[in-house]
């Protein structure tokens, strides 16, 4: 019974953090504007990069697809990772620890709701580039396909809750520290060129980095002509994808709970403009 | 002469105040990392990039003028990002903005300042950013066949126009509520893909290169291309003379001087009208 009712509460939490995430991004309808036109920007320019020195057109569709994927880091970094700092600041963090509830539901529906709210952009960007530069695709194995961006989504939010609890300590780095983590992510996994080009050691370290792996299978499933810049087989990557999503998940139950304690001890839980 | 005291004194107090805020939060040592590895990362996916794709790979005679471009686009993101947040910094995370006007400062010169800050961290990142290129990545810039008088007075005219633009966004970010976070961002990204930063403007579509004509960066590192590599990128720019660009980069310079100063005195107004000085977005 206390656990049905311990459940259902969860459950609810999940929902309840969920919510805000997916009608708060999509209340301010112009937002999504700039999050579909930045990353385009961007995006246009390393086309440009690589029609300037006649690369193979599948090299285009490299870079939508991890042009597109940028969207899921940033929403990561600034409303995963940083959140609990967000929460701090605005006086929302207290309320989290005093409400009967888990913390780890707190995070779920955090993530499930940027999940959700991100994939709206995401797919925008996928489109308009696609339909712009005139990407073709050739997908081979859907269902792997749906399998390896699942897992990159679970693997990934789930480093985001682990970099959630991580930031618990932080004051003003927390804001600098979102920032260092993003140009050199987007070398290391590999957004506008194939990770394999890194070298494979570089590679192998880079894929502790849930969209490395991700964007390397996602790329050899939609654009076959190209396995020669594979990294690894993709049920290899499928496997280790799994892998990162366990740790990170669980990663980030036991940092939460040991950071909150130390939080609670240093008293960081409730300072302000740090 | 006491406007002229009090626009030096509010510009050295809000440069000297945004190195505080840029940098006192850490260590000098993160803080050197954190200066450095955006920057460098960023030239790192150019190198990788070309080394992957481009014949001749990191041989390939557009690479040095690539990595040239995005070096010094560094102080373009830098200062138009960092004036127009520090409007925002200082009016809803901070809460200072309506200090700053109740105060005997001049903000235009002092949001100037504040891009001061930003320009001297990013001096250090496009240096060493070059370095990297030059002793790393085989970017030919030999100190003998520098033209350094090209060099200095495009520097100077570049950074007067970054400063304008800057101020400019400032103004706008005065009057925006909910959209101000991104016009940095937005106007820096949009000028990264008009301006050819990362590849000759040449190999824009027809109407997209008609506009990177109108954008002053074009231009800029055009001539900072030709200062330290002899030669620019662009077949269509390279009809201009070095006398030419700089002629456009001052002309420029000035109009955006004008409609900048113009732009932000008619935003403040308005924000002031509007009680949105000390506006709290929430956001």
């Amino acid at each position: 019974m206390r656990l049905r009712r311990e459940g259902a509460l969860f459950l609810r939490t999940v929902i309840g953090r969920a919510y805000p995430r997916m009608v708060g991004l999509q209340r301010e309808k112009s937002w999504l504007v700039f999050d579909v036109l930045l990353p385009l920007l961007q995006v246009s320019a390393f086309v440009f990069i690589y029609r300037a020195v006649q690369a193979p057109p599948e090299f285009t569709g490299f870079v939508v697809l991890g042009g597109a994927m940028t969207a899921y880091w940033m929403n990561v970094l600034w409303n995963m990772a940083s959140q609990l700092y967000w929460e701090k600041e605005t006086g929302n963090l207290e309320i989290y620890m005093v409400a009967p509830t888990s913390r780890m539901a707190i995070l779920l529906g955090m993530a499930l709701g940027g999940m959700v709210a991100t994939t709206v952009r995401a797919a925008a960007v996928l489109i308009l580039g696609t339909l712009l530069f005139r990407v073709e695709i050739a997908l081979t194995d859907a269902p792997a396909l749906v399998g390896v961006f699942l897992l990159t989504l679970v693997a990934l939010y789930g480093m985001g809750m682990l970099l959630s609890s991580l930031y618990l300590l932080f004051g003003r780095e927390a804001w600098h520290m979102s920032n260092l983590l993003q140009e050199p992510v987007y070398l290391l996994s590999g957004l506008y060129f194939p990770v394999r080009s890194l070298g494979a050691w570089a590679a192998a370290g880079a894929s502790l980095i849930p969209m490395t792996l991700g964007l390397d299978a996602m790329r050899q499933l939609l654009f076959p002509a190209m396995t020669d810049f594979a990294f690894l087989p993709v049920h290899y990557e499928l496997a280790i994808l799994g892998g990162l999503s366990i740790l990170f998940v669980g990663g980030a139950r036991w940092a939460l709970a040991y950071m909150e304690g130390v939080a609670r001890r240093q008293g960081r839980l409730t300072v302000r403009g740090q | 002469m006491t406007r002229l005291a009090e626009a030096s004194r509010s510009f050295r107090t809000a440069a000297w105040l945004g190195w505080q805020i840029e940098s006192n939060w850490t260590d000098p040592f993160a803080f050197a990392i954190y200066s450095l590895a955006k920057p460098l990362a960023g030239a790192l996916i150019l190198m990788v990039m070309y080394a992957v794709v481009a014949t001749g790979g990191l041989d390939n005679p557009l690479f040095p003028h690539i990595y040239v471009g995005n070096a010094f686009y560094i102080y373009v993101g830098a200062v138009l990002t960092g004036v127009s947040w520090a409007v925002i910094d200082d009016r809803e995370h901070y809460k200072t903005l309506k200090y700053v006007y109740t105060a005997p400062t001049n903000v235009f010169t002092y949001l100037l300042g504040r891009g001061v800050a930003k320009a001297v961290i990013s001096t250090v990142a496009v240096g060493l950013t070059l370095m990297l290129g030059v002793l790393a990545l085989g970017v030919e810039v030999p100190a003998g066949a520098v033209n350094w008088p090209l060099l200095c007075v495009a520097l100077l005219l570049g950074a007067a126009v970054m400063a304008f633009m800057g101020i400019f966004l400032g103004g706008v970010s005065l009057v925006m509520a909910r959209h101000s976070f991104f016009v940095g961002e937005a106007v820096a990204g949009a000028l990264y893909l008009l301006s050819g930063v990362v590849f000759p403007v040449d190999v824009l579509p027809g109407p997209l290169q008609l506009l990177a004509r109108g954008v002053p960066f074009t231009y800029w590192l055009e001539a900072m291309r030709r200062a330290l590599l002899g030669e620019g990128a662009s077949e269509v720019l390279g009809t201009l003379s070095d006398g030419q660009l700089l002629g456009v980069l001052a002309g420029a310079a000035f109009g955006l001087g004008a409609i900048s100063f113009f732009v932000f005195r008619l935003a403040e107004q308005r924000a002031k009208e509007r009680g949105l000085i000390d506006m709290d977005t929430m956001y």
